[in-house]
């Protein structure tokens, strides 16, 4: 039996006909064709499925898509305006923080939902607001340098960390 | 209750996140092709109740529930009711008048980001504080519900010693009554609870620790954790102390992970009361806390490591409960802080 629902995606309504069981994850992918956010464990483990349900940071696999209705989604594509990338995203290409990019659109959610809750991070901060995420390539490195440039440049107006330290290719 | 032979059967603490304000000891109903899903949204606490007196379970944040159904431990139910959006569930407020310290009434929706960030739980209930802190991930504590981790009755669950050592209430909302539950009679067995399938947890109370001219009050929860995140309680200890003039005149001591069930150990407690709370009377108290460990072993542990390790977990708790309650900053959460020690 289907439930109706309105899922507000990045800002965009549309109306669905659900299974109840089916999970926001799927729904995103199969049935509204954002292909961003990613399956990785299926088991709320790895964060490769993060969203943001009215700004909470949210593992998709692990949440009923019929329990969105009337809520605001933003997946890594509404992360992004036409301008182009965010600070975010351009910070993690300078430092490398994406190698295969797998865990990324996890990964850039998870941090925006830390600098909306906490603007200027601690490291040690950073890396409690990404533990939900799993990287198999970085070693984490770019990306927690990738955030705390971000967190940086909120504080002083402008980036620091020019080197980049940018991980193999 | 003593442990069972079967280790997966016994304690397995594996979920610890709560999500589900329903009855865990509700029937598993099993979602086969030829029973429809079906989904309500319940606006109010009747509706929600209708919905469960027709078999349907409710569902919070999701995060026990839908995971659980996917780990097989139990199929997700055929009919679920919606229970996110209860403004009755939510919020954390005063027992008693406004100021007049009387305790809390915390809305089962609570999230513990909400808990760990709440103003008067880190001040008063610290112990509850250190332990929503480190639930899970970011993730799991913004849609996490306290009311969902009570009823997932996890003997691993964090916030769990810490709300037995406040002597918290379960407040069950059923088609008749509405009755409160200490925890430590709705706790039962491992994912097992005493609360009826059509009953509803709507909020936890918990009273006001004990104060007054002179009186000092602490509290704490500590875990052993390989990582300080995502992870699950090895072994837990929460201890909630009170000192006058230097002596212990009331003390509060729970175990996790550590049994089928949380629960206080009365040998510890009493053996502090009268005491100056210092180092030997510690070590004695959580040795005692120690000795009632019934632990089995599991992916995280072995059961001879989860004994042994007892007594440390349990004298970190106590230490930190007595430092706070002599004014000593010890910084949330304890676990992270009092590593090492």
């Amino acid at each position: 039996m289907t439930h109706p629902v309105t899922l507000t995606i990045n800002g965009v309504a549309q109306a669905l006909e659900l299974d109840p069981h089916r999970s926001l994850l799927t729904v995103l992918r199969e049935d509204v064709g954002l292909t961003g956010t990613k399956e990785g464990c299926d088991d709320s483990e790895c964060g490769a499925c993060m969203v943001l349900i009215d700004g909470r940071p949210t593992n998709s696999c692990s949440y009923l898509a019929v329990q969105a209705d009337g809520a605001e989604v933003t997946t890594v594509e509404g992360l992004s305006g036409a301008a182009g990338p965010t600070a975010l995203q351009a910070a993690f290409l300078q430092h490398g923080g994406v190698q295969c990019g797998f865990c990324t659109p996890g990964m850039l959610v998870s941090a925006t939902a830390l600098l909306e809750r906490v603007p200027q991070p601690a490291i040690d901060e950073i890396r409690i607001g990404l533990s939900g995420n799993l990287c198999r390539c970085t070693g984490y490195d770019g990306i927690v340098r990738a955030v705390a440039q971000v967190a940086a440049g909120s504080q002083a107006g402008g980036a620091e960390d020019g080197d980049g330290g940018t991980a193999p290719a | 209750m003593t442990a069972t032979a079967d280790p997966t059967k016994a304690a397995d603490p594996v979920a610890t996140t709560g999500s589900t304000t329903g009855a865990a000891t509700a029937p598993a109903v099993p979602a086969t092709a030829a029973q429809p899903h079906t989904y309500v949204l319940a606006g109010t606490v009747e509706e929600a109740l209708a919905a469960m007196a027709g078999g349907a379970r409710p569902v919070a944040g999701g995060t026990d529930l839908v995971v659980g159904a996917r780990h097989g431990k139990a199929p997700l139910p055929a009919s679920l009711v919606g229970v996110h959006q209860l403004a009755e569930l939510r919020g954390v407020h005063p027992l008693g008048p406004p100021g007049a310290g009387d305790g809390l009434r915390v809305g089962a929706l609570v999230t513990h980001a909400e808990l760990a960030g709440h103003a008067d739980v880190l001040a008063r209930w610290t112990g509850l504080a250190d332990a929503a802190a480190i639930v899970g991930s970011p993730a799991t504590r913004a849609n996490g519900t306290l009311g969902g981790n009570v009823m997932n009755a996890s003997p691993a669950m964090d916030t769990g010693a810490p709300l037995l050592c406040h002597d918290a209430l379960a407040v069950l909302h059923g088609p008749r009554q509405v009755r409160r539950v200490p925890l430590g009679e709705l706790w039962t067995a491992p994912g097992r609870v005493s609360a009826a399938p059509d009953e509803l947890l709507v909020a936890v109370e918990i009273p006001e620790p004990l104060h007054g001219e002179g009186v000092a009050t602490g509290s704490a929860y500590v875990r052993l954790q390989y990582r300080r995140q995502m992870e699950i309680a090895i072994v837990g200890a929460a201890a909630v102390v009170s000192l006058v003039s230097g002596q212990v005149v009331r003390a509060r001591v729970a175990i996790t992970a550590l049994a089928p069930t949380i629960h206080r150990v009365p040998a510890a407690e009493e053996s502090l009361v009268g005491t100056d709370g210092g180092a030997a009377a510690i070590r004695a108290a959580a040795q005692l806390a120690a000795e009632a460990a019934r632990p089995i072993s599991d992916v995280r542990g072995s059961a001879a490591y989860r004994r042994a390790m007892a007594a440390v977990v349990a004298r970190r708790a106590l230490v930190t409960a007595i430092t706070r309650a002599g004014g000593g900053g010890v910084p949330v959460p304890a676990s992270d802080t009092t590593f090492g020690s």
